[in-house]
C-alpha cells in the first residue's frame, strides 16, 4: 500500500534529521522523504500535523514470557503492548522456560511472532545450556535460527573459565555476548540496593560491588578474547565509570540502561512497594546521577524498557518474596521523552537511544528512516498528557512503579513494514 | 509519602513500625500502659472490657512463644476473643498465599490482626490490603521491625530512668538481622535519646546503619563506657554458617556482656534483652541474673504495652 505521512515533524536520529517533511511509503519501504516520487498515488493519507514521525522504537530487553510463562503474558498480549508503545523491534532475553538454548525453540518463537506480524522479534540465545553456566550452546545453529546475541539473562555464570571460553567461541564467529554484570555470591538472596533504604527496611541487600566485580571480570575477559561485549542494565555510578574507562581505552564494549533506573532510585521503594522490586535493584540518587551522566556522554548507548511482565499473584507478596520485574513496553517512549525534557537533551539525541543505537547493538539495518529502509515508523503526539493506569495497559503485566504517573507523549500510529499495526482510539 | 500507620485524623490505625510513629502517640501508649499495671497489687494486670466483643487473630507465619503468649494475655485482659494461628505449619505450606490467608480470616470477622512473618514488609502488605476498619499490629516482620518490643523496651527504660533526654544507650550484637534493633533505634531517637550506640563487628552491621542516627562502635570497652542502658540482642546460631562469625565462643569473648564489661557502664546502668537469651553467647549468666538485669520486668511490661497498643487501635476508627 502506498502511504503518505503528511505535515509531521520528522525526527531521524541516524540521519540527523529534525525537520517538517512528508514521508512516502510504497512496497513496505520508505521511497521518498520531502517530495513525492513521480507518479506516487497515496492510497492512505496520514495527517501528522502536530505529531512527531520517528523510526519505530527498538527495545533491547523485552520479555515476552513465551515459551513457558504464558500465564504471565503471551506473545499476543505483549506484541500488542509493543506496538501500542511504538516499539517495532525488540530483543527478548533467553530466560524463557525452557530457555532459548535450542534452535527449534528460537525458530518457533520467530514463527509465532511473524504470524502475529506486529513487531520484529530478535531472540537473544542462551550462552550456556539451560542457562546453567556449564556447557556452551550451539551458537552457530542458534544464529542460523535467528539469534542476534548470546546471554545468560539474569542467571549467574560463576565459572570464569566457562565464561572465557564462551567469549572465545563467540569471538571466533563474530557473535555478540550480552551480560548483566552481577556477582551471584554477593547478590545472593538480595532484593534491594545495599543502601539507606535496605538498611531501614531490613531488606536483604545487593551491594554495588556485586556489579563492579562482575563487570571488571567481564571487561578483562573481553580484553583477552576480543569478543564484542554488551553490558545489560548497568545500575551503578561505579559501573558507568568502569565502562567509560573501557570505552576510552578502545575496548569493543557497549551498554544499556533500563528506563526504570533512569527515573527511579531506592527511595521509590517507599514502604515496601513491590512494584519497585526490580533486577538490578534501584540504586541510590548518586548512582542515578552517574547513569544520567553516562547517558549524556555516550558511555551508555541505549535505553531499554526491561519489560518483564509479572502476574499479580507473584507481586502481591512481601517485598522480598515478590518477583522482580515490571511491565514497560508502553512506557518506554514517554519515559525517554521525560528524561530528555528533564535533562535538556535534544530530541534527536534522546530518540537515538531507542532507535539507531539499539539497532546497532543488534547488528541490524533498522532504526532509521532512510530512503529504501523498511517502513517501521512510530508517530506520536508530543503534547498528549495521560496518566498511567494499569487496567488501560495492553500488556498482561499490570505492575509498574510508574502506576499513576503523569506522562507526556502518546503513540498515535505504529507502522511495521509499511503496514498500520496500531492506531490509537483517541 | 502517606504514613501508612495513621488514619486521616493522624491517629494510629495500624502499628507497623516505630519509624515515623509520632512522639505523641508513642508517649500516649506508654502512659496508657501504666494504667493497666496495678502497681499497688504487685504489678497485676487489670482486666478491662475495652475490646469486649472484638476478635483478635494472632497470625504467626513464623514461630514464637513469648511474643504470641504476651499478645494473647494482653487481648484476654482486654476481654477480646482471641484466636491463635500458627500458619507456619498450615496454609502457606499448602500453597495458599499470604493475602488469601488474610482474606479468609477477614471473612471470619477479625477485628485485629497480630502478625509475625519472616519477610520484611509483610505487615505493611496486609495493612494495605485489609478493609479500613481492621487494625494490623506488626509482631515482627523479617529484619524490618518489631514495634511492640521496642515500645515495651521504652516503657522499661522510662520505668527505671524516668527520662529519655539525658541517656546514653548501647545496643549490642547482631544489628544486621535484628528487627528489634531497628525498632529500638527509631523509638529511642524519636523519644529524644541524645546518644544511641551500636556495638558489633562489621559483619553484623547493616551498611548504612549510621544513617539511622546512631554512633557505631566495634569495641565493647569503648562502646559501653558510661552508658545508662545496655540492650543486648539474640545471636542466632545460623550466623556462623553465613561466614558472618567464626564461632559463638569468639563472639562471646569479644562481644559477650560480662560483669567486667558491664562495669564500664554507669553504675546504675540497666541491662535488657528481648529474649530468648543465649547464655554464654551474647550475655553471661551472672549478668542475666544479676541486679542490673531488668529482663523479666521487660516481659511483664510487654503485656501492659500490648494492652495499650490494642486498646489504642480499637478506639480509633478509620
Amino acid at each position: 500500500m502506498n502511504i503518505h505521512i503528511k505535515n509531521g515533524r520528522l525526527i531521524d536520529p541516524k540521519n540527523r534529521i529534525d525537520t517538517h517533511q512528508d514521508v512516502y511509503i510504497a512496497n513496505r519501504r520508505i521511497v521518498a522523504i520531502g517530495k513525492a516520487p513521480q507518479d506516487f498515488i497515496a492510497e492512505q493519507l496520514i495527517d501528522a500535523s502536530g505529531l512527531i514521525v520517528m523510526p519505530g522504537l527498538v527495545d533491547v530487553a523485552a520479555r515476552l514470557r513465551e515459551p513457558g510463562y504464558e500465564y504471565r503474558a503471551t506473545l499476543e498480549s505483549e506484541m500488542n503492548a509493543a506496538v501500542a508503545g511504538g516499539v517495532t523491534s525488540l530483543a527478548c532475553p533467553p530466560d524463557t522456560d525452557p530457555p532459548l538454548d535450542e534452535p527449534g525453540l528460537v525458530e518457533m518463537l520467530k514463527r509465532r511472532a511473524r504470524v502475529l506480524n506486529q513487531a520484529r522479534v530478535f531472540p537473544i540465545g542462551a550462552l550456556t545450556y539451560g542457562l546453567k553456566g556449564l556447557e556452551l550452546t550451539e551458537m552457530i545453529e542458534l544464529t542460523d535460527a535467528g539469534c542476534k546475541a548470546f546471554s545468560q539473562a539474569d542467571e549467574p555464570l560463576t565459572d570464569t573459565r566457562v565464561l572465557m571460553r564462551a567469549m572465545q567461541y563467540a569471538a571466533t564467529f563474530g557473535y555478540r555476548v550480552w551480560l548483566r554484570p552481577q556477582d551471584s555470591f554477593l547478590a545472593r538472596n538480595g532484593v534491594a540496593h545495599d543502601g539507606e533504604v535496605a538498611t531501614r527496611l531490613g531488606l536483604p541487600p545487593i551491594p554495588v560491588v556485586a556489579e563492579t566485580i562482575a563487570l571488571t571480570t567481564a571487561l578483562q575477559l573481553a580484553r583477552e578474547t576480543g569478543v564484542m561485549l554488551h553490558i545489560c542494565r548497568i545500575s551503578s555510578a561505579a559501573g558507568v565509570e568502569l565502562l567509560r574507562a573501557a570505552k576510552r581505552e578502545g575496548l569493543q564494549v557497549t551498554c544499556d540502561v533500563s528506563m526504570n533506573h533512569v527515573h527511579l532510585t531506592e527511595m521509590d521503594i517507599g514502604f515496601f512497594d513491590a512494584n519497585c522490586h526490580l533486577m538490578p535493584p534501584l540504586r541510590s540518587q548518586r548512582d542515578r546521577a552517574g547513569l544520567l551522566a553516562g547517558l549524556l556522554d555516550g558511555t551508555i548507548d541505549a535505553i531499554c524498557s526491561n519489560h518483564s511482565p509479572v502476574d499479580d499473584d507473584a507481586k502481591q507478596l512481601p517485598f522480598a518474596d515478590a518477583e522482580a520485574g515490571a511491565t514497560g513496553l508502553e512506557l518506554l517512549l514517554p519515559l525517554v521523552l521525560k528524561w530528555a525534557e528533564q535533562e535538556s537533551v535534544p530530541l534527536l539525541d534522546a530518540l537515538a537511544r531507542i532507535t539507531i543505537s539499539p539497532a546497532q547493538l543488534l547488528g541490524q539495518q533498522m532504526g532509521h528512516l532512510s530512503v529504501g529502509a523498511h517502513a517501521d515508523i512510530c508517530i506520536f503526539d508530543p503534547q498528549t498528557n495521560w496518566r498511567v493506569a494499569p487496567a488501560a495497559l495492553k500488556s498482561q503485566g499490570k505492575n509498574t512503579p510508574f502506576n499513576g504517573y503523569e506522562m507526556q507523549g502518546r503513540v498515535r500510529y505504529t507502522l511495521l513494514d509499511g503496514q498500520m499495526v496500531y492506531e490509537s482510539q483517541s | 509519602m502517606n504514613n501508612p500507620q495513621l488514619n486521616k485524623h493522624g491517629e494510629l490505625q495500624h502499628l507497623l513500625s516505630t519509624e515515623g510513629l509520632p512522639v505523641r502517640i508513642m508517649r500516649d501508649i506508654l502512659d496508657r500502659a501504666s494504667t493497666f499495671l496495678d502497681e499497688a497489687n504487685g504489678g497485676e494486670f487489670k482486666k478491662v472490657p475495652l475490646l469486649h466483643g472484638k476478635s483478635v487473630f494472632n497470625v504467626f507465619f513464623e514461630n514464637s512463644t513469648r511474643t504470641r503468649t504476651t499478645f494473647e494475655i494482653a487481648a484476654k485482659k482486654l476481654s477480646a476473643d482471641v484466636v491463635n494461628l500458627n500458619i507456619g505449619s498450615s496454609s502457606t505450606s499448602k500453597g495458599e498465599t499470604l493475602l488469601d490467608t488474610v482474606d479468609n480470616l477477614c471473612a471470619m470477622h477479625a477485628d485485629m490482626f497480630v502478625v509475625r512473618h519472616s519477610s520484611s514488609g509483610a505487615a505493611h502488605l496486609i495493612a494495605r490490603h485489609v478493609a479500613p476498619d481492621i487494625h494490623v499490629i506488626n509482631a515482627g516482620d523479617g529484619r524490618h521491625a518489631h514495634p511492640t518490643q521496642a515500645l515495651l523496651d521504652m516503657y522499661t527504660i522510662r520505668h527505671y530512668k524516668k527520662e529519655f533526654h539525658n541517656l546514653r544507650v548501647a545496643i549490642v550484637g547482631d544489628i544486621l538481622h535484628s528487627r528489634v534493633a531497628r525498632s529500638q533505634i527509631h523509638a529511642l531517637t524519636t523519644l529524644g535519646v541524645p546518644e544511641v550506640r551500636v556495638i558489633a563487628p562489621k559483619t553484623l552491621l547493616p551498611s548504612h546503619v549510621e544513617k539511622l542516627g546512631v554512633q557505631v562502635y566495634h569495641d565493647m570497652t569503648q562502646g559501653l563506657r558510661d552508658v545508662d542502658v545496655v540492650m543486648t540482642l539474640r545471636l542466632q546460631n545460623e550466623r556462623m554458617q553465613g561466614a558472618l562469625l567464626p564461632s559463638a565462643q569468639e563472639f562471646f569473648k569479644y562481644y559477650g556482656l560480662t560483669q567486667e564489661r558491664l562495669a564500664l557502664a554507669r553504675p546504675d546502668a540497666i541491662v535488657m534483652h528481648p529474649g530468648p537469651m543465649n547464655r554464654g553467647v551474647e550475655i553471661d549468666s551472672s549478668v542475666a541474673d544479676g541486679p542490673q538485669a531488668v529482663i523479666l520486668p521487660q516481659v511483664t511490661f510487654g503485656v501492659a504495652v500490648r494492652m495499650a497498643v490494642m486498646s489504642t487501635l480499637a478506639g480509633n476508627t478509620p
